[in-house]
């Protein structure tokens, strides 16, 4: 079970590092999921693997550490609201800048300078 | 009830955001003042904290009478007290800043500053390592939405690096903290620092790890060298009064390091003492050097400014990589200093951006501010972030010089150098904005901004140097504690549920 978690994780961290490599904004933020993946399997695993251990005392013979539990439902919960968040800014971001790419400066390069930045009211 | 003090700071800001958000739909004209109540209120709390810590004794609280190391603890030092002052100080003025009008350029200012100001007591208070990576949470969530303040091309385009970096340091943080439990079973620092102390030796090599992931995370939010690129496009294009605020966002990284570094890497703490530290400290000089390149550079006040912020970092974290006492004591000073002061200019910036017309705080032959108000808060201002006496810049880089003792030439070297760099850099700033071009007429559209905050910020560099004594020895206290924290691991594990 540990070989499986660990390639698991380490898949999944994998594939959200070269998605956020693509630094256009979509694979970025999938690749940022992925990552949260991986990260909250990792936190899960820190209380140290087990099967038939519930992390409720008094139902079976040996127990599950139940904190990593509580802290990756922590975890989950923040990585909801955070991938809400970037997903309204991205969306933003491409109706502002009209390209997708993280970094404004690939757009300049590409074709030229900026046009002039309007301030718009959300 | 003064036992239950201690929680206010994190319960004040709830509150007024929650009340803030609830009635979002209401007029600026209530939620202005009642914003500005709970900023004074929230004053008034950390002063009295502060006071209360003055006295020495660690104060421990237990949150849900959870015995520690179980439950999550908040617990207030010298040093904590210390950080909620400096806070809290500097919410006053910028919320009286965006009072002005600029808070209509966007939704929700009022909520969100309260939400940013509940992130940061929170990160400041808290004992457990897990809590503080929430509490970054909620000081970053709050920050994304404040820094995209009003939108337009700049923001945004900062923003999203700022977000996606920023999503990318939780994931790690949560790493490194998810392997330090799984090594020693507690989230406890107290605890944890005890126990990494007596860590196994085939253990040590993956705490050390888990430790410069943890270095890692802090030093990107205080924008160290090769993680700070961040920053100067941030901090420029945010709203000056916003940008005044995030003065204290990049010291948030440089408190952890401080508090999280000196509990569980200390001196005593066995085969991983001393953890990363002479890394950071020529990390440190890089960003000094860099950071100085920017400020010449700049081609607007608020980039000069969002520069200056890095200086600081620079000067900073090489101060505390010098691991004496007395370095420690000068670096404290250095930072509260210079956030305070680098608020006060991003709001003097704010001013120079809506009298300037569409010149703005750029660095060209435009139009000149005549106001001689406006010119002595930017002449009292650069002379403190300069570091020319007599203003407590000079204070803090003697204390710092001082410290580091001859051996340290290139730590002498380069601050002074620095301190030359930063004087040409707002000479030239200076001069361009006040001296040349005609009289400035500012546009009809132009959100006014008052003078008023600042000349409650700028007066503190005085205070600081007329009220040295108290300050530095409440400085000196703070330090021994920080490098001696057997005290406060026995503060927080002696505090009984119930107790306290």
């Amino acid at each position: 079970m540990e070989a499986l978690m660990a390639v698991c994780i380490g898949v999944l961290t994998a594939c959200g590092v070269y998605l956020m490599l693509r630094a256009r904004t979509f694979p970025v933020v999938m690749g940022l999921m992925l990552l949260g993946y991986a990260v909250n399997l990792f936190l899960f695993a820190m209380g140290r693997l087990a099967t038939e251990a519930p992390a409720v005392i008094g139902r079976a013979e040996s127990h599950a550490d139940p904190l990593p539990q509580a802290l990756v439902l922590t975890a989950i919960v923040i990585g909801f609201a955070m991938t809400a968040y970037v997903v309204i800014l991205v969306i933003r971001a491409r109706k502002t800048l009209n390209h997708d790419y993280v970094d404004d400066r690939v757009n300049e390069r590409a074709h030229g300078a900026p046009e002039k930045s309007q301030g718009t009211r959300s | 009830m003064s036992a239950h003090l201690l929680i206010l700071p994190i319960l004040l800001p709830l509150l007024a955001g929650a009340v803030l958000l609830l009635f979002s739909g209401a007029r600026l004209a209530w939620k202005r003042p009642l914003n500005l109540i709970a900023c004074v209120l929230l004053l008034g709390v950390t002063l009295a904290l502060l006071i209360k810590a003055a006295g020495g004794e660690t104060q421990v609280y237990v949150l849900g009478d959870w015995a520690p190391p179980f439950g999550i603890v908040l617990v207030l030092d010298r040093f904590s007290a210390l950080l909620l002052v400096v806070t809290a100080v500097l919410a006053v003025p910028v919320t009286l800043a965006m009072s002005a009008g600029t808070d209509r350029s966007g939704q929700n200012f009022h909520a969100l500053l309260q939400f940013q100001l509940m992130g940061l007591n929170g990160a400041f208070l808290t004992g457990d390592l897990f809590n503080l990576f929430v509490f970054f949470e909620v000081l970053l969530i709050a920050s994304y939405a404040l820094l995209v303040f009003g939108g337009g091309r700049a923001r945004v385009a900062a923003s999203m690096h700022y977000v996606f970096l920023n999503l990318v340091g939780s994931a790690v943080f949560i790493i490194a903290v998810g392997l330090l439990y799984g090594l020693t079973g507690t989230l406890n620092m107290a605890d944890m620092a005890q126990r990494l102390a007596t860590l196994p030796a085939e253990d040590v090599a993956l705490a050390r790890a888990a430790g410069l992931l943890l270095l890692l995370v802090f030093a990107m939010k205080a924008a160290l060298l090769p993680l700070g690129m961040w920053l100067p496009a941030a901090y420029a294009s945010a709203a000056a009064p916003i940008a005044a605020l995030f003065a204290i966002m990049s010291k948030v990284g440089i408190y952890a390091i401080f508090r999280v570094h000196g509990l569980l890497f200390g001196d005593h703490a066995g085969a991983l003492a001393g953890l990363g530290q002479t890394l950071i400290g020529w990390l440190a000089l890089g960003t000094l050097v860099l950071g100085v390149c920017g400020m010449l550079g700049a081609r607007s006040l608020r980039s000069l400014l969002a520069w200056q912020v890095m200086v600081s970092v620079g000067t900073l974290l090489a101060g505390w990589s010098l691991g004496t006492a007395a370095a420690w004591q000068g670096a404290l000073f250095y930072l509260v200093h210079s956030t305070w002061l680098t608020a006060a200019m991003f709001l003097v910036a704010g001013v120079v951006v809506s009298r300037r017309g569409i010149a703005e705080d750029g660095f060209m032959i435009s139009q000149r501010i005549a106001s001689p108000a406006v010119g002595l808060a930017f002449l009292a201002g650069a002379v403190a972030l300069i570091g020319l006496p007599p203003l407590s810049g000079f204070v803090g880089k003697a204390l710092l010089l001082q410290a580091a003792g001859t051996a340290e030439a290139l730590f002498w070297i380069l601050l002074l150098v620095a301190g030359l760099a930063a004087l040409l850099a707002f000479t030239r700033a200076g001069s361009t904005l006040f001296w040349r071009g005609e009289p400035a007429t500012p546009r009809s559209s132009a959100v006014p901004m008052p003078m008023a905050p600042v000349w409650m910020l700028l007066p503190l560099s005085l205070l600081l140097v007329l009220a040295g004594d108290p300050v530095l020895t409440y400085l000196e206290a703070t330090a021994e504690a920080l490098k001696t924290p057997q005290a406060l691991i026995d503060a927080v594990l002696g505090a009984r549920a119930g107790g306290s």
